[in-house]
């Protein structure tokens, strides 16, 4: 491996984070069942939450390694993952899969096992969220979920996405806590008949906040243990710093730069320690939020860039460090990644509408081009307002090849944002986390419900709502493929399915909110969300200011193709009847090579600026938007779209037959709003204009990936014109665009000899990822990106 | 009548900025290293992708001129009977066979090329008339369709080898940019070997050209046998300065075989087999030739 970081002390704290192998750690989920069995029915469900939290942080193994300057980890040492049974209780075969499985693996230590099956499993298997979930399911929906018509997110994992604000820096939890007591006092039993639920909620922060000063208390100590110990008297003052810092914060509000990134890391421990939510916890715009205590230190001389870096680049570590827990089955294919989608947003706007760019921001770019690490998964928001330089450098990193940093739109996300009813305020402090997933930071909680796979609907579409890969009848019986005389009559089948479908996720996911709602409420996360404290509600109890469900449509270059071929050449050109076709897909198109032909070949397609295609795109994609946006969710927001697979297109595509297009069977399914592969042949332009006919603003997100040959974009100019074209897409109001630079005989050659590519890093969907740990099929599926090279 | 090979976008080394550059059919040179050997005819031509073919034996039955007959295997084309009729191209379910050269009207293209105006503007670029040689094409043409670029303010190159009637050139003059002027070598002999004509109307022109006022970026592809020594380059500049070409840019065009797979899919050899391009250090040598004689501008590439 590669040698990287700043100087000695970043080149071997990052080396441990990436040399370590991740492993699983109990101690969570040990202390966590002990205060369970020791608080369950004497405190409210709140208050046993933030108990669950400040027993951990009482007792935790405290881990210091040498030469780190900003210090804590989730678990017991760096690539620890805790476990947590509450929400879904590993069997012990599932342990074993996990430390034995060739790609991200997770080491279990012998004793594990046993304490897993004697003490976790009788203890928490039947309380577990998940296993609640799939009690209360209905037969449809078990159904579509078990033949990849969507996925659920909450069965593994709390519901996420969240991004802190500026407000972590501006009160330490001492302040905190005495919000909350206000909040208390001000209760009124007399005449709220919440009054009980919001005093029980109010408590289980208060408890929260009190879980991490005990553990930024504990830091404190121990560094000073460390210090008193120390011969290195460079490293000892540096002890004492940490020391002095965690005397500060997280009681306090942070007083210097150094401070303000240790309050974020302790911030961090406590949402990802608390529970598990998708997407772990985000900075957002640190960036913004750094750059006052960076100019008050430089100014008062205690600072200067090359320690400004230096201590970002250690955060960078502490990211590095934290593998995503661990899934089995169906979410361990949707996702099988360590990367735990922690992301932040460099550039944009200021909340006074203002160019964001500051010296921070430039030192950012520093540090992700320096660390070339997968987490955080850097990213820069480009707005009208944005210097050429910034957007330059950032192209500079970008096509270094590695996939970051992926390139966000700033106008695009604060329409997003208002089009959602956020008010200009909340939506300029707001960008994207996870993939592309827009929010008001610090004021919203945005969950993924699912992914959607809409070419999978229409293959039931094809076949009187039955599942040929599965035997089993998922659909409403409309008729099958030959009994659509017109193609209005098939379009109209196909949305009738898509709704009934959108019907049977939403009712499953305004169950899910509702357990979630109820029993796993996450005081911590809420001590630091608005307006929490001030209603008295809980994060996952729709006391956010903002509360949006999202389900993620998947596939949309496939669907559109699909429906394109089927347009053109049974219904217009007649260059094949609807039942030669359905022969065709049956037999996955072998023996069918003038089918095949014709719909790969000589059929219009999305990605290539041409209306034909591109028209039945936008009339699927606005109705999957019509379906889904404003349907009310259980915490009184709405639900809404966005577009993109993570890897789902892979597990997506694997559950499906050949389609109408001429993609084969279990061939992944087109990813993001990228057009199918191979489809778009008419270059860069004409796939961001493709894209650009989506109405992006309706969304809360949608991904693009592009994939360029390193002579594409070599030299002064092709770095210009790569700038050129992510602002000309962003003029058009994309959202997002991100690029793989590399050719296809070095991914070739790394998929042949891993062991001479251990270094090699790509863009996968909205993050990057060793192409080694990437399985066989989503490696052939980048493999086979379009590649838009010069002839 | 002109029959188009390509419109190729996201152009970037074509002229300045983002740019979509329409290949025409037909050029009057013939040089050895041509990368697009498909658009020196200027009628319709098949192409076929021989490597991949079966030998499933559609196309011989679907050729009305019997072009095509059975070789080990393998469809075996006789480009010399080919009347690029397309009847072959419809029946290969590989889809290895295509006709390269096809028509448009001036509204088609011009609907067409306004697709990428956006990026025009962001970037400073336009569209690239090039080849082929465009400057052969239907003149009436090209001219009605630089005019309504124009009207709509997208900017026009021209990228030309000069082997034209000079009154083409003054025809578009009004319409155009900047012309990409290509010059190989100003010895007569060389240029007739590797060419197939002498450097009389191409010199000619381009002085005219720049009297006129052109806009011209000099474009010298280098070639280590053809021009790619000290001497020749020095000629070249001469040639510049004596005549006071003003060149807005100059590009030295490093030779590369891109280009020589194309010759396999119409069946005939590769003219340019034996040559090279100058190594990188040569390059930058010619770069500072132009630079110390004063030319501003000099770059390796498009």
């Amino acid at each position: 491996m590669e040698e990287r970081g700043m100087n000695k002390r970043i080149q071997a704290l990052r080396k441990l984070s990436v040399d370590t192998q991740p492993h699983i750690d109990l101690e969570r989920a040990i202390s966590e069942t002990q205060t369970y069995q020791k608080y369950e029915g004497a405190l409210s469900i709140p208050e046993l939450r933030g108990q669950v939290l400040k027993d951990y942080f009482s007792t935790k193994t405290l881990y210091i390694g040498e030469g780190e300057l900003i210090v804590g980890e989730k678990g017991d040492s760096p690539q620890a993952s805790p476990t947590f049974p509450e929400l879904c209780c590993h069997s012990v075969q599932d342990m074993h899969v996990m430390n034995d499985r060739e790609l991200i693996s997770f080491k279990v230590k012998d004793e594990d096992y046993e304490t897993q099956e004697k003490v976790m499993i009788p203890y928490w298997e039947k309380r577990s969220i998940r296993n609640q979930i799939l009690r209360q399911m209905t037969p449809e929906w078990k159904a579509a979920y078990e033949c990849g018509i969507f996925t659920e997110f909450m069965e593994q994992r709390g519901p996420g996405h969240t991004v802190g604000s500026g407000k972590i820096y501006e009160k330490g939890f001492e302040d905190r806590k005495k919000d909350i007591e206000e909040a208390i006092s001000k209760l009124d039993f007399l005449h709220d008949p919440e009054a009980l639920d919001k005093k029980n909620e109010l408590e289980g922060m208060k408890l929260a906040c009190d879980a991490i000063m005990i553990l930024g208390k504990r830091y404190a100590e121990y560094a000073r243990e460390l210090a008193s110990k120390e011969n290195n008297e460079t490293r000892k003052q540096e002890l004492l710093q940490i020391a002095a810092n965690c005397d500060i914060v997280p009681a306090h509000k942070p007083e210097t730069y150094w401070q303000a990134i240790q309050m974020y890391w302790f911030v961090h421990l406590g949402v990802t320690s608390e529970l598990n939510p998708w997407d772990a916890y985000s900075p957002g715009r640190l960036d913004q939020h750094l750059n006052p205590f960076y100019e008050k230190d430089v100014k008062a001389g205690i600072l200067d860039d090359e320690k400004a870096l230096e201590l970002l680049e250690c955060l960078w570590v502490k990211f590095n460090n934290q593998p995503a827990p661990p899934k089995v089955g169906i979410t361990l294919k949707e996702s099988s990644t360590y990367t735990d989608f922690a992301n932040l947003n460099t550039g944009g706007i200021t909340p006074d509408g203002e160019d964001g760019v500051n010296n921070v921001s430039y030192l950012i770019l520093d540090c992700m081009d320096e660390m070339k690490l997968l987490q955080p998964s850097s990213n820069v928001q480009i707005s009208r307002k944005t210097p050429q330089r910034f957007l330059k450098r950032a192209c500079e990193i970008s096509r270094k090849g590695w996939g970051q940093p992926a390139f966000y739109n700033t106008e695009a996300i604060i329409q997003e944002l208002m089009n959602a009813g956020k008010t200009l305020d909340d939506a300029r402090l707001g960008g994207t986390s996870g993939c592309v997933e827009t929010g008001a930071f610090g004021n919203e909680a945005y969950i993924l419900t699912g992914y959607f796979n809409l070419p999978k609907i229409f293959e039931l579409t094809l076949n009187n709502g039955y599942d040929k890969m599965a035997n089993r009848q998922l659909g409403l019986q409309l008729g099958y493929a030959k009994d659509f005389k017109t193609y209005d009559e098939l379009m109209d089948a196909y949305k009738k399915q898509v709704a009934y479908f959108i019907d049977i996720k939403v009712t499953g996911s305004n169950v899910i909110e509702k357990i979630y709602a109820e029993q796993m409420p996450v005081p911590f996360l809420s001590t630091i969300t608005n307006d929490c404290i001030s209603v008295g509600k809980d994060y996952n109890g729709g006391g956010a200011r903002y509360n949006t469900k999202y389900l993620q449509g998947v596939g949309i270059g496939t669907i559109t193709d699909c429906i394109a071929a089927i347009k053109y050449n049974v219904y217009e050109q007649k260059n094949f009847t609807m039942e030669e076709l359905m022969q065709a897909l049956d037999d996955n198109f072998e023996g069918h090579d003038r089918i095949l032909n014709l719909v790969r070949n000589k059929t219009p397609k999305y990605g290539n600026d041409d209306e034909y295609a591109d028209s039945i795109m936008r009339e699927i994609f606005a109705f999957y938007k019509n379906q889904v946006t404003g349907r009310p969710n259980v915490l009184g927001g709405t639900y809404r779209i966005n577009m993109l697979p993570t890897t789902c297109h892979v597990y997506f595509g694997d559950v499906m037959m050949a389609s109408p297009n001429g993609r084969l069977a279990h061939k992944p399914v087109s990813e993001g709003i990228s057009p199918e592969k191979g489809a778009d042949t008419n270059g860069p332009t004409a796939v961001v204009k493709s894209c650009s006919k989506m109405d992006h603003l309706q969304t809360g997100g949608t991904l693009l990936n592009q994939k360029f040959t390193p002579s594409v974009v070599a030299g002064e100019e092709g770095l210009d014109q790569m700038a050129n074209l992510i602002r000309t897409y962003f003029n058009m109001d994309g959202h997002h665009i991100q690029f793989n630079v590399i050719d296809r005989q070095t991914l070739i050659a790394a998929q042949q000899h891993p062991e001479d590519y251990k270094d090699l890093i790509v863009r996968v969907a909205g993050y990057s990822d060793h192409f080694r740990n990437l399985s066989k099929a989503l490696q052939d599926e980048i493999i086979e990106r379009t590649e838009q090279s010069f002839n | 009548m002109s029959y188009i090979t390509s419109i190729q976008k996201y152009s970037i080394h074509d002229g300045d900025g983002i740019r979509t550059t329409v290949f025409f059919k037909g050029c009057p040179l013939s040089c050895k290293w041509c990368h697009n050997p498909e658009t020196q005819k200027y009628q319709p031509e098949l192409l076929f992708h021989s490597e991949r073919c079966t030998g499933c034996g559609a196309c011989i039955a679907a050729c009305p001129s019997k072009a095509i007959t059975l070789h080990n295997g393998q469809a075996l084309q006789d480009f010399s009977a080919c009347v690029s009729c397309g009847a072959c191209v419809d029946v290969c379910n590989l889809n290895l066979r295509e006709i390269v050269g096809k028509e448009y009207s001036v509204e088609e293209l011009f609907k067409e090329l306004k697709k990428d105006e956006m990026f025009y503007e962001q970037s400073g670029g336009g569209v690239t008339l090039s080849g082929g040689e465009v400057m052969t094409a239907d003149m009436d043409f090209i001219e009605s369709l630089c005019k309504k670029l124009k009207r709509y303010g997208i900017s026009v190159t021209i990228d030309t080898c000069g082997q034209a009637p000079y009154h083409h050139y003054k025809q578009l003059l009004p319409y155009v940019d900047t012309f990409l002027y290509d010059i190989k070598t100003t010895d007569d002999i060389l240029h007739k070997e590797y060419i197939g004509e002498d450097t009389t109307t191409i010199l000619d022109n381009l002085k005219r050209l720049s009297k006129d006022g052109a806009r011209i970026y000099i474009r010298i592809p280098v070639i280590k046998e053809v021009n790619g020594n000290e001497d020749a380059i020095r000629n070249i500049i001469r040639f510049l300065k004596d005549n006071s070409i003003q060149a807005a840019q100059v590009n030295l065009l490093p030779y590369h075989n891109t280009g020589s797979a194309k010759y396999a899919r119409m069946g005939i050899p590769y003219p340019g087999e034996n040559l090279s391009a100058p190594a990188k250090e040569e390059m930058e040598h010619f770069v500072t030739l132009f630079k110390d004689e004063g030319f501003s501008k000099v770059k390796i590439g498009g």
